[in-house]
């Protein structure tokens, strides 16, 4: 019995060269236990999977499956996969077949982890952390993914924030951005990130851009379900936004019409005798001075 | 007067921008800011950052540069005859909002648009100016999309097409007749030249030079146009019609259906409805029918009499129920094309099938994995395993899937 323990960091090289070891030296499936850090080993157990040796050809759709397998929170991921690339020696058309239960096992975590990826993507929130006119500004961001992706998806943020450091902290893992280099490390408890004025602002702007007469709250908790509700800072505005929305709705239909503005006739003449270009500013700013 | 801050124009000026359907940011050019001489990136798929209650995805920061506007048109909220609370944006706090925001991760780009104000070149140059300022000043990559104004000057629209990843002009209502009757300053043959012109720009900036160079892309994400949907009389087949027209006329990337929703400060010419949320969501499913699955316009609109959808069931299961002796299809024989017309399957599902069906015999519990909707595509389909028998056939099927008749309320 082989005993495997993949790290956190960089579980997917681990996995490859332990995998590329054991299917070079035809050790089957069951006599490997593949395990996170932190369990406790088993007795009589060989830690050293064999070295790989020579060349291991697979089909390019399951390396692909399988960098994304690692990071899913299934602690049986690593056998799972194994299992598969074993059965794959003797059928290799089967990372084809869309109607193997394994397989469509696998493709399910694999969507898993993408549909994890694409929201921490979507989701992530920065708060500045350093001096707004430093020549490079550096941002940090609390967050708890359902699967491991901080590792996987570190790169579209390096990619994204290329003028800027940042830094991701979640429970499992850390990813740090210095100067385009990103770096990994333990995850932390959550952090007190400084308070950050345009939160505020964004706020203001979820509130002001949804549509109080087309309240669909099934369809926005279907892509934003409410286990990523707690570190998004617009989601404090939900709540009054739904209740208030029949309401709102109700009072903008009840509304008799109203009687146009005076500047309106103005506007509307001066445009129709062709000399709309003749600054119409003044009228503005006296509308503006009406309100106030 | 006291200086109005930017926290009230920001609630304004998205408030007024709320009505425009579109928030793609995906299908521009691929690029990013690894080089570290600039902020954003853009990977082909867009990333909706936020959703609000209404269901609406939030991608773009989409605001009005200004709501002040010179044009009354009926349907607006910014029409000049309205009450609503007016304010404009500076350059600098368009620009400032964009980039803070998009440091923060909450947007991929900006959506502007305006009212028009002065003139339609004083209007678009404001823009354009935006544009330029994010793109040049501050070496932004991520997503621009700018409503552009109809008449404004070529040099102006020229100039945008190269700053911006989408262009978009709307054509605001299914027919001629009801643009002219709703937005009077506005006119449908413009529209559709800027649209033309747009069309061009973008046809020539594909051909490379001499040399083999490629010129600048132009709107690399394409042109879009909205229609809003139920403030006039117009049927679901005038609407598809018009959009086929649009589609194969000025290569649009897609039409956005906008439901005519209650305004703050309505006009009197048009009276308030509640907005008629399914028959958008029809006309989006008859739209993808027409553009991904192979169906023309009046296999559509003919299964209804009124010319209408049917809002009970998709259209694609109206048609399917229409033409029964077509069906149950063999799975593991059929062709793509007749495939794509089983209720229940996707394009997706249709290319696993055709995939899979070259090395095993297809069961019923295959498809179920390969991830068709199979209660809607059950009395349809021939799979192993599986027959409809008489279902296919049977008077009730389509109570099978319409939802109960409702109870007239008197209210």
């Amino acid at each position: 019995m082989y005993h495997v323990v993949i790290p956190k960091i960089g579980a997917a090289t681990a996995w490859r060269t332990a995998a590329r070891g054991f299917l070079a030296a035809q050790v089957p499936p069951h006599e490997i236990c593949w395990q996170e850090p932190g369990a406790a080993p088993e007795l009589f157990a060989r830690t050293q999977a064999p070295p790989p040796t020579g060349d291991i050809k697979v089909s390019r759709r399951f390396v692909a499956m399988a960098n994304s397998v690692v990071w899913h929170r299934d602690r049986d991921r690593f056998a799972r996969l194994y299992g598969f690339l074993w059965r794959l020696r003797d059928a290799p058309h089967l990372t084809g077949d869309h109607g193997d239960s394994r397989l469509a096992r696998l493709r399910r975590m694999e969507k898993n982890v993408h549909r994890c990826q694409h929201k921490m993507k979507a989701f992530v929130r920065f708060r500045e952390i350093g001096d707004p006119e430093a020549p490079r500004r550096s941002f940090a961001a609390w967050f708890e993914p359902t699967h491991h992706t901080v590792e996987p998806t570190a790169s579209f943020f390096a990619r994204r924030f290329g003028d800027m450091d940042w830094r991701i902290i979640t429970p499992d893992k850390t990813a740090i951005c210095v100067d385009g280099v990103v770096s990994f490390s333990a995850g932390q408890p959550r952090p007190d990130l400084p308070e950050d004025a345009h939160e505020d602002l964004w706020i203001a702007y979820f509130e002001n851009i949804f549509n109080p007469a087309r309240l669909k709250v099934s369809a926005m908790c279907s892509e934003m379900p409410k286990k990523y509700w707690k570190n998004l800072p617009e989601a404090v505005a939900i709540p009054n936004l739904v209740k208030t929305a029949p309401e709102r709705a109700e009072k903008m239909a009840r509304a008799a019409p109203t009687l146009p503005p005076l500047r309106a006739e103005r506007m509307k003449e001066r445009l129709a005798q062709g000399n709309a270009t003749d600054g119409t500013l003044p009228s503005q700013s006296s509308a503006l001075r009406q309100r106030k | 007067m006291t200086r109005m801050t930017v926290k009230r124009k920001l609630e304004i000026l998205s408030d007024a921008a709320k009505y425009d359907a579109s928030c793609a940011s995906s299908g521009s050019s691929k690029r990013d800011s690894r080089d570290g001489n600039g902020l954003g990136s853009n990977e082909g798929s867009g990333i909706c950052h936020a959703y609000a209650p209404d269901g609406r995805c939030i991608s773009l920061l989409k605001i009005l540069m200004t709501n002040f506007c010179v044009y009354d048109c009926s349907y607006c909220v910014n029409r000049v005859s309205s009450n609503v609370p007016r304010a404009r944006f500076t350059v600098d706090e368009v620009v400032d909002l964009t980039i803070n925001f998009y440091r923060r991760n909450y947007i991929e780009g900006l959506f502007l648009s305006s009212g028009i104000i002065r003139s339609p070149d004083a209007t678009m140059a404001d823009m354009v100016r935006i544009a330029r300022r994010l793109r040049r000043k501050e070496s932004f990559r991520g997503y621009i999309h700018l409503k552009t104004i109809p008449d404004a000057a070529p040099e102006l629209i020229a100039e945008a097409g190269l700053l911006a990843d989408r262009l978009s002009i709307n054509v605001e209502l299914p027919t001629d007749a009801a643009v002219e009757a709703y937005a009077p300053e506005k006119s449908p043959e413009q529209i559709r030249g800027a649209m033309a012109d747009v069309r061009h720009r973008k046809d020539a900036a594909q051909d490379r030079s001499h040399r083999g160079r490629r010129p600048p892309r132009f709107a690399p994400a394409g042109q879009s146009t909205q229609m809003i949907i139920g403030a006039d009389g117009a049927t679901d087949k005038t609407i598809l019609g018009r959009s086929t027209r649009l589609y194969g006329d000025y290569k649009l990337k897609r039409v956005y259906y906008s439901a005519f929703s209650p305004i703050p400060d309505s006009s009197a010419k048009l009276p308030l409805i509640s907005p008629p949320l399914q028959r958008e969501h029809r006309l989006y499913q008859a739209d993808w029918l027409l553009r991904f699955y192979g169906f023309e316009l009046d296999e559509i609109t003919s299964t209804t009499r009124d010319g209408n959808l049917d809002l009970a069931v998709d259209p694609k299961l109206a048609w399917a129920l229409e033409h029964r002796a077509l069906f149950p299809v063999d799975v593991n024989k059929a062709p793509k094309e007749l495939l794509l017309r089983v209720p229940g399957f996707g394009v997706k599902t249709v290319k696993r099938i055709v995939s899979t069906r070259r090395h095993c015999y297809l069961r019923y519990d295959h498809l179920l994995r390969i991830g068709g909707a199979m209660k809607k595509a059950q009395p349809f389909i021939v799979a192993g395993g599986w027959s409809p028998g008489s279902l296919t056939d049977s008077a009730c099927l389509r109570a099978r899937f319409a939802p109960p008749p409702e109870q007239l309320t008197l209210f």
